[in-house]
Formats: structure tokens, C-alpha cells, sequence
């Protein structure tokens, strides 16, 4: 952790290439996968800020992600609001329910933690699966992409590419400022050392509250926004291989680097478009094949093991 | 579209001025029907691959037949069950690949998703798998045809025909979520409509695999249906262990959502004297067994309706483009609704306004094991239900399309 000066010399350009990279890409890839690849990403971030710097493994999350969606959905569809506010509206009711999962989980630590988060996101995906207003098994359908502001038509790709890459960026700002801010430093004080934090006088308890809430609400926009972009929520966004799934993105791109979720998201969205023609329902099969290989081999993730391999040639 | 409407238009011009304007509207100068099936999970026995053989079949008999001008190419993919997967694949082959129609679909969830996709980017869907009837009611739209079968016709045909043929009580086994109650709350307004009674019902957990509680309820109620309000796994299930329990053969089982498939993998033993009601069993007549044996040759297993259904709405649009000489939705659309399908699957079948394809229904009783002869041989057809009987009357229909 001491050998960051190179990074952190180097992570504005990297960030600038990377913004460059988001602007243009639209015109040379298929719009709609970098969306669900962006959506995806800013859901393994914003998880990756609750295990990676805060130690806590929720099993939950889809909850969030999932939540939100439908939220967004019905605001947009059924209220008929422009979708700046159901993504804010999505986004606040996951805040509000990750406040709620927090206050009961945080209780607890290790797998217990894991196991309280999956139960009460089990929960939700019962209440989503009976409930009328959600559609049940169907999903939420036919969810109008609308104008942004009342004034932009997103039915065009390139401009909605342009909003959930605008969503992404503030998204990851904010996780990017929570890491490296005093709250940040304490999140990370208590992953590594939890009765040490308290020692020095922190309630433990608030910061994980919060970091749990700031998690959640960030899962949550990323959930809102998919449901945007693919006009539907439906049941597989809070089902808990959802859950799952981003703690497999999480750890092959990186647990616990900035841009590791990202890039592990990417990995696993392109693998499942690509195989999807390919090998059908296989595709869990090998990404299984490929968490077990990355657990063994590459524990970092693909970025970890990218830093350490740069670190190493830098001391060099 | 701008760049679409570039090729159209430029094909045009090519084509006006090099052969005339008999298929200057085909846009690339190709037909591209895309299946999107569920290739490997639940369904994958029901559709699948027999889907995808079936689209080409019905490709192949058209080239044959119609000799047409243009080409006709088919993209297939794997929605594995899921509302976005399904939603992005579309999405793609529509506004990359030129994909004109989206067939198949089983699964109600990502058939609704691709119908409002295929109605925002003008293009035609052909739904054969999915069974719900939202797709032609509260959801309809101009530019889908449900064309095999649906929940309705499934549910009322079952229960109507057996309540009148003296099974008059009923006792409904419900998967507890939307789908379930819909299936048992339509079935039984038609059982009591009949003269039937419903003794009551039982709601298990979806998705379920210990139903021994539920059936001995079941059971307990003496009645002499127990209706299957349910799909899937929780069919089969149900069944398999209700045999176990020895509840049938002494109480008859209805299934309400069944196939084939379902039957042949569960075996007759477990599923003999129950009824259900199929759009198409392979066994029918000559025309039916004749496409049924090319089928089984490449595919090793007898059609369900679903991929019966599918070759025959692959070709009647296929017949429509090549009789308007364009693929234009709204033309091929007016084209097929007007022109009655006469194949193996179909007689005087007819797509109506709200996008429900109507032909008639068969009430099946599945054989004793002693009675089937030859492989396949699984069904006792009890009686044709009229193709006017079958389906919801456009009179009930929730469809804005429809002004009643």
C-alpha cells in the first residue's frame, strides 16, 4: 500500500485516457453493451466499496440494484416522471432499504453479515415476485426511455449512452472520494483491524452504517439506470445469483482497487453476450470455471495482479 | 434507421433500374428471421433446438416452393429465460444486424420485452413458445402475432371439456405467484360456467418440490379433478408425485399447462388418463405425421406444438413478404392478418386484429401404457375444439386495439 506515489503520479492520466475512451466509444462499439457494461460496472463498484474497503460481504445487493430498478420503472412508466428523477427516485428508495439492511446486518460480522443481507434481499425478491404492481414473473415492461429534462430524446442510443455514461462518472466520483477521503482511510483502519479502530475511540458501527447506505444507494443508480436502458426490470435483477454475480465481477477485476470492478464487469458481460450464441445456459458453468481459476491463480483479480506486476518492475 | 432507410432506398434504385420493382422493397435484398429460444434451460425440450430446426425447415420447404427473389437468412441466440438478456439481443439483431422478425420467445417475460422493442424499431414478432395472454390483451400491440397457443386457450379448453364430460368437481393445485392464480381463477369460471364445482384449492410456493402436503389436501377433498394450476418443473413435479402418492389414477389429474414433451419425458405411467389440451399432436392426420417423421429424423424426438407452430408462422410470413414483395411491418403484418393459413398445423387458421392467431384446439387424454403401440404414441384425441370456442372472444378482449 506504501508504494502508491507511482498511482497516484499516474491515476489523473489514467483517468483522463479513460474519460477520452467513454467518449468516443459509443462510435466504434455496439452502444447498448457498453451501457450494460457501464450499468454493471458502477453496480461492482459500488459493491467493491463495501467489501473491498470496508471488509463487509453482503450477499444482497441485487436487492439494491434490483429495487431500484423497479422503482425507477414505475415512477417513469406509471407516474410518468422525466428519468433524472426515477433514477434519483430509484436510487433514494435503495439508499432507504440499504439504511434498513445496514441497521439489522451490521450487527453481525463475517458470514453472518453475508447470511442476514441474502435473507432479507431473499425478501425482497419474494415481495417483488408477489406483489402486483411489479408484475410478478413478467417483470416491469415496456418502461419509456423518455426525455431527459422534459427537452433530450433518449430513444436515441447515443444520447442514452451519454446519460448513463454521465451516471457512471458521478458514480464513480463518489466512491472515488469516499475512498480517498479521511472516512476512507477509517472504512479501511476497520477492515484490517476492527477492535483497533474501536480502540482509537471510532464508532465502528456508524461508519459501516454509512459506508452500507452510500453502497447501496450507488447499486441502486446503477440499478435505476439499467432499467432505462433496457426499458424492464425484471426478476433477475433481484434474484441472488445477481448477488452472486457481482462478487464474481468484484473479484476477478480486482477486490479493492479502484478500476478493478470495472474491468471485471466488463470481463464477465462480454464473456456471457459472446457465449450466450455459443454455449446458452454453459455460460455459469465456465464463469464458475473462472472464479475457481482466479481464486487459485490470480487472487488480486485482473487488476490487482496488473499493480503488483507493474510495482515489481518499478522497483526494479 | 437513417442509415437503414439509406440501403432501402439505394437498393431500390438498384433495383428499379436492373429488374424491375418485383422485390425492390425487400430491404438488403435478404429476409433475416432471428430465433430467440431457450436453447439450453427449462424450455429448451418444448422449443429449443427443435424451434430453430423448425425455423429452418420452414425456410428451406419456402426457398423450395417460392423460388423467391430475395434471400432469407436466419440468426438464432439463447435468451436463457431472462426479460434483458432476451431485450438486448433483440435490440442488437434489429438495429445491427437488420433482423426483420424476432420468432419464437418462449417465456411470456422475455416475449413481452422483445414485443415492445420490436414495435419501437418497426419490425414484426411471431411469438410460438410463450403462453400468457397479456401478449394479445393489456399488451398487444400491431406488429406481434401470438400464434400457438395461450394460457386461455389451454386452461378453458381443459376445464370446459372435462367438466362437461362428467368430471364436475375440481380441486385446483395453484403455484402461488401471478401466473398460478390467473390460470386457476380463469379455470374455474369455466368449470363452475359448465355446471362444475370447485371444492376448493391449495397455493404452493413457487417454484416447490415436496408437494406432499398439498396433494393429500387434494386428496382429502374427493374431487375428481385435481387441476395443475401451475408450469414447469412444478407440473412435472406435482405429477410424478401424485403417481407416487397412488392419488391418480383414482382422481384424474388436468394439466393445465402442458406438453408433449413434458409426457414423454415424465413417462406414461405417471401421466396416463390425464387431460390436457395441445394445438398440434404429431399423430393428427397424414399431413400431420408426414412433417412430423422429417422433423423426428433430424431431431430424434416427435415436434410440440410450439416448434409445429413455430415452422408454420415462419412460413406464412415468409409467404406474405413473398406476395406483397416487401418486409415491410405494417405491410407483411395487413398481408398475414388478411390471408388464412391452410397448412399441416393450421386449417383456415386466421390472425385476428389484436394479434392472436386462432385455429382449432385438441382435447388429449394421454394413453395407459398398454395402449400406446409405437413410440410417440401418447395421446387419445377426445375431441376438436373449434377454433371460434378455443380462444378468448375479441368481445373480452383487454386489447386497446380492439374498440369494443
Amino acid at each position: 500500500m506504501n508504494n502508491n506515489s507511482m498511482f497516484a503520479r499516474a491515476t489523473p492520466y489514467l483517468f483522463g485516457a479513460l474519460f477520452v475512451i467513454g467518449l468516443i466509444a459509443p462510435f466504434a462499439v455496439y452502444p447498448t453493451f457498453l451501457m450494460k457494461i457501464l450499468c454493471f460496472g458502477l453496480f461492482a463498484c459500488a459493491f467493491n466499496l463495501l467489501l473491498g474497503f470496508a471488509g463487509l460481504l453482503s450477499f444482497g445487493h441485487a436487492a439494491f440494484l434490483g429495487t431500484a430498478g423497479y422503482v425507477c420503472g414505475m415512477l417513469v412508466r406509471d407516474v410518468g416522471v422525466t428519468p433524472e428523477i426515477g433514477i434519483i427516485g430509484g436510487t433514494v428508495v435503495a439508499g432507504l432499504l440499504g439504511w434498513v439492511f445496514g441497521v439489522l446486518a451490521i450487527r453481525r460480522t463475517g458470514i453472518y453479515f453475508a447470511m442476514i443481507t441474502l435473507a432479507l434481499s431473499q425478501m425482497v425478491y419474494f415481495l417483488v415476485l408477489q406483489v402486483k404492481a411489479t408484475g410478478g414473473e413478467d417483470g416491469l415492461q415496456g418502461v419509456p426511455r423518455g426525455n431527459l429534462f422534459g427537452i433530450i430524446d433518449l430513444s436515441n442510443n447515443i444520447s442514452m449512452y451519454y446519460l448513463v455514461f454521465a451516471v457512471f462518472c458521478i458514480g464513480f466520483f463518489i466512491i472515488y472520494r469516499t475512498i480517498n477521503s479521511p472516512f476512507g482511510e477509517i472504512l479501511k483502519a476497520i477492515r484490517e483491524n476492527e477492535p483497533r479502530a474501536i480502540s482509537l475511540g471510532y464508532d465502528v458501527a456508524k461508519f459501516k452504517l454509512l459506508a452500507f447506505i452510500i453502497s447501496a444507494s450507488l447499486a441502486g443508480m446503477a440499478g435505476a439506470t439499467k432499467t432505462l436502458v433496457f426499458q424492464l426490470a425484471s426478476l433477475t435483477d433481484v434474484h441472488w445469483h445477481m448477488s452472486g454475480e457481482v462478487v464474481l465481477m468484484t473479484l476477478l477485476g480486482g477486490l479493492g482497487t479502484v478500476l478493478g470492478p470495472l474491468i471485471g464487469a466488463a470481463t464477465v458481460v462480454s464473456l456471457q453476450t459472446q457465449l450466450a450464441d455459443s454455449v446458452g445456459s454453459w455460460v455459469t458453468v465456465i464463469m464458475g470455471v473462472i472464479f475457481v481459476l482466479c481464486v487459485l491463480l490470480f487472487r488480486r483479480g485482473i487488476v490487482g495482479e496488473l499493480q503488483a506486476l507493474i510495482q515489481r518492475a518499478g522497483i526494479r | 434507421m437513417q442509415n437503414k432507410k439509406l440501403t432501402t432506398l439505394a437498393c431500390a434504385a438498384a433495383f428499379a433500374a436492373l429488374s424491375g420493382a418485383a422485390n425492390a422493397q425487400i430491404s438488403g435484398d435478404t429476409v433475416k428471421v432471428g430465433v430467440l429460444t431457450d436453447l439450453s434451460g427449462t424450455y429448451s425440450d418444448l422449443a429449443g433446438a427443435g424451434a430453430v430446426l423448425a425455423t429452418q425447415m420452414a425456410i428451406d420447404d419456402f426457398m423450395a416452393e417460392a423460388k423467391p427473389a430475395f434471400k432469407v437468412e436466419m440468426v438464432s441466440a439463447d435468451h436463457q429465460n431472462k426479460a434483458d438478456i432476451a431485450s438486448n439481443k433483440a435490440r442488437e439483431w434489429f438495429e445491427r444486424e437488420g433482423v426483420d422478425v424476432a420468432t419464437e420467445l418462449v417465456t411470456t417475460s422475455t416475449a413481452l420485452a422483445v414485443m415492445k422493442i420490436a414495435k419501437e424499431m418497426n419490425r414484426v414478432a411471431l411469438m410460438s413458445g410463450p403462453a400468457s395472454t397479456p401478449i394479445t390483451n393489456e399488451q398487444c400491440n400491431d406488429v406481434t402475432v401470438h400464434y400457438t397457443y395461450d394460457t386461455y386457450a389451454l386452461a378453458n379448453g381443459t376445464a370446459r371439456a372435462v367438466t362437461k364430460q362428467g368430471g364436475d368437481t375440481w380441486y385446483f393445485l395453484t403455484a402461488d405467484y401471478a401466473f398460478g392464480q390467473a390460470l386457476e381463477r380463469d379455470s374455474s369460471a369455466v368449470v363452475t360456467a359448465n355446471g362444475g364445482k370447485v371444492l376448493g384449492s391449495v397455493r404452493h410456493p413457487f417454484p416447490a418440490s415436496d408437494f406432499s402436503s398439498f396433494l393429500l389436501q387434494a386428496q382429502a377433498s374427493g374431487a375428481k379433478i385435481i387441476g395443475l394450476a401451475n408450469a414447469g418443473a412444478d407440473t412435472t413435479n406435482a405429477i410424478k408425485q401424485a403417481a407416487e402418492f397412488g392419488i391418480t389414477p383414482k382422481q384424474a389429474l388436468a394439466g393445465l399447462l402442458m406438453f408433449i414433451s413434458d409426457v414423454h419425458s415424465l413417462g406414461l405411467k405417471n401421466t396416463q388418463g390425464m387431460y390436457l389440451t395441445t394445438g398440434f399432436y404429431w399423430d393428427l392426420n397424414d399431413d400431420t405425421r408426414a412433417w412430423s417423421k422429417r422433423f423426428f429424423e433430424k431431431q430424434n424426438r416427435m415436434p410440440t406444438m410450439v416448434q409445429a407452430g413455430q415452422y408454420s408462422s415462419v412460413l406464412h410470413y415468409l409467404r406474405a413478404v413473398q406476395a406483397i414483395g416487401s418486409d415491410d411491418s405494417a405491410k407483411v403484418m395487413t398481408q398475414m392478418k388478411k390471408t388464412p393459413i391452410n397448412d399441416f398445423f393450421a386449417k383456415d387458421g386466421q390472425i385476428r386484429e389484436d394479434g392472436r392467431m386462432v385455429h382449432d384446439m385438441y382435447l388429449v387424454q394421454v394413453k395407459k401404457p398398454e395402449e400406446s403401440k409405437y413410440p410417440w404414441d401418447y395421446y387419445h384425441v377426445r375431441q376438436v375444439i373449434p377454433a371460434a370456442e378455443a380462444f378468448q372472444p375479441l368481445s373480452e378482449s383487454r386489447c386497446p386495439l380492439i374498440k369494443n
